[in-house]
């Protein structure tokens, strides 16, 4: 499996089936409990053995229809045994590599590959699962031949100066535990309030909180959990850490992720400060990768909102990283209008923006402060809206659009006359950007 | 195009008003001539609005962009460079058809561009459809 034999088709690990069987594969081992121990005669486990055969039948058949190899710039996946699918994954448009080890797949040291794809079909090639040894010089392999497939070069085989690569990284930014735990019960200090409700109220009355959480509370207790328990598994002591590829992310605590951020792929720069955690001076670094706004199929970990560079961290580190990103990104912000704060009383102290020659910065929030970045050559299209309010106002908005999926950047209730200007001068800095060849 | 929204207006509060105007001489109440009278002033306010709405719609082709403008209570005006749109559409609904109209709309990677172009003569929308594919072409850049 490893890269010795370019040309031929490869099958994924044999555990695969295992693995991908999740939840599944446990309660196939919780079944066969009883039958190990005795305490049932073979007779009665019938109806069980028959859902594990099928179960495995099914698997084993998934893993041997399943098979990929990569061409001079493709990687090619095919799969399916009644449905036979072919799918090609062109490597100049890999948006990031991720390495992803759920708990059971480090059990079997196995590790899954996720390419993202840019585009609109922005698809994510998966292959799950290969064996850990393999999986890093298969990524350098990968993320080699997507540079030379971008440049236009013919696709190089990989060196072995590639293949040490990580060693070559510069740790950026560690999370610390207690920190991340500080933050998130911060972030959501209302859920907190919310079960500690719970538990007194159990001790005094436990009939009426049972009540409630029959009554629908217990899933959406369940769900809240869950989205925390996530949260602090993908963001546990997560390192970003700076390589000749791009930007290296580590970290998890059950389900392991390693990712790497392609230079230049880099839609927007988010800066979050949560209402919280702004007397600690703490912010969180998200960044936002072109792909498709809503996937289906991807599984939740898709579905998260952004990529968190530094889940929790100094907001001077924080602008650390984003000087790294963004090296020319304004320094000095200005102020919308006074008037302003008849239409948005709330938003008015937080609102700003200034911009470079290659860099828009917008911030705003209520409660929440959100700094955005922009870097105007990955602007894809500029709006300038008015609405009744503003026209009376004599106030205006300008949209930056980008590839992303979530980071909105608006340079919100600006002088109409500024904002006629802004618009005017974004354009012509986003057309020379576009123009000038990437710094990457 | 003016055409089809005043239509779009006109037809329903027709309708309406007829049937209202049945209704009232049927029954002879008050009620039924209050709303007839109700109906015929939002008929009229909707016709003007119309009129300024879509005196609102415009687009201009740029050297490098394209300007689309639109909106009377929220003026917009977007600004799309040709090297980022991604795919053209034409459409034409069936009352689009019988006024012989279609509307030209732009993608580019980002969602929230919303670029489009509703009422355009089918010949001036198929121009501008070919000529944008080409511009597109000769300007585009990558993500």
């Amino acid at each position: 499996m490893t890269s010795g034999s370019p040309e031929g088709w490869q099958r994924l690990h044999p555990l695969s089936p295992v693995v991908r069987g999740g939840r599944a594969t446990i309660a196939i081992a919780i079944l066969l409990v009883p039958i190990a121990f005795g305490g049932d005669t073979l007779k009665n486990a019938t109806p069980q053995l028959v859902i594990i055969a099928i179960l495995t039948a099914g698997g084993v058949v998934s893993w041997l229809v399943t098979r990929w190899r990569i061409d001079d710039d493709d990687l090619r996946i095919e799969t399916g045994l009644l449905r036979r699918q072919s799918l090609r994954f062109p490597l100049a448009q890999v948006q990031a590599i991720d390495v992803v080890r759920p708990g059971l797949a480090r059990l079997f040291r196995v590790a899954e590959l996720r390419l993202r794809m840019a585009g609109s079909t922005g698809d994510t090639a998966r292959l799950a699962y290969v064996a850990e040894h393999e999986v890093e010089p298969l990524r350098d392999q990968l993320l080699t031949l997507a540079r030379g497939a971008r440049h236009g070069e013919p696709a190089a085989a990989p060196s072995t100066e590639q293949e040490g690569v990580p060693s070559e990284e510069r740790v950026l930014a560690t999370v610390a535990t207690g920190q991340l735990i500080t933050a998130i019960v911060l972030e959501n200090g209302w859920l907190i309030v919310i079960l500690a409700g719970l538990v007194a109220g159990f001790a005094v009355s436990p009939r009426t909180v049972a009540g409630v959480l029959g009554g629908g509370g217990f899933f959406w207790a369940i769900s809240m959990v869950t989205l925390v328990w996530r949260r602090f598994n993908q963001q546990y002591r997560l390192t970003v850490a700076e390589g000749p590829d791009g930007l290296h992310l580590r970290g998890g605590l059950v389900a392991l992720t390693a990712e790497v951020i392609r230079p230049g792929r880099v839609q927007a720069v988010r800066l979050v400060e949560p209402w919280l955690w702004r007397p600690l001076g703490w912010c969180r670094l998200e960044v936002d990768i072109a792909g498709r706004q809503r996937s289906k199929g991807e599984g939740a970990a898709a579905r998260r909102p952004l990529r968190a560079l530094l889940p929790v961290g100094k907001r001077t580190l924080g602008l650390e990283l984003v000087d790294r990103l963004m090296p020319d990104r304004p320094r000095e912000l200005s102020r919308p209008p006074r008037r302003v704060f008849w239409k948005s009383p709330f938003r008015y102290r937080a609102l700003s923006w200034g911009r470079t020659e290659t860099c828009v910065a917008t911030t705003s929030g209520r409660l929440r402060r959100v700094t955005c970045w922009v870097p105007l050559e990955k602007a894809q299209s500029l709006r300038h809206v008015q609405g009744p309010v503003q026209r009376r106002l004599r106030l205006a908005s300008v949209h930056v659009d980008t590839a992303g999926r979530a980071v909105h950047t608006t340079l919100r209730d600006r002088d109409a006359e500024e904002a006629a200007t802004a618009l005017e001068e974004l354009t012509d800095l986003a057309r020379a950007a576009r123009r000038r060849p990437a710094l990457t | 195009m003016l055409k089809l929204r005043r239509l779009e207006v006109g037809v329903p509060a027709l309708g309406v008003v007829v049937a209202g105007a049945v209704a009232a001489a049927v029954s002879g109440s008050g009620v039924a001539v209050g709303f007839v009278v109700a109906v015929l002033v939002v008929a009229a306010l909707s016709w003007r609005f119309v009129g300024r709405r879509y005196g609102s719609w415009g687009y201009a082709e740029r050297e490098d962009d394209l300007l689309v403008r639109r909106g009377v209570m929220f003026a917009r005006l977007s600004v799309v460079p040709y090297g980022r749109m991604q795919f053209i559409d034409v459409t034409a609904g069936p009352l689009e058809r019988i006024f012989g109209l279609a509307t030209v709309r732009l993608h580019t990677a980002a969602a929230a561009t919303d670029a489009r172009i509703p009422g355009l003569a089918r010949e001036e929308a198929a121009r501008l459809r070919d000529r944008l594919a080409e511009l597109g072409e000769a300007q585009a850049a990558g993500l």
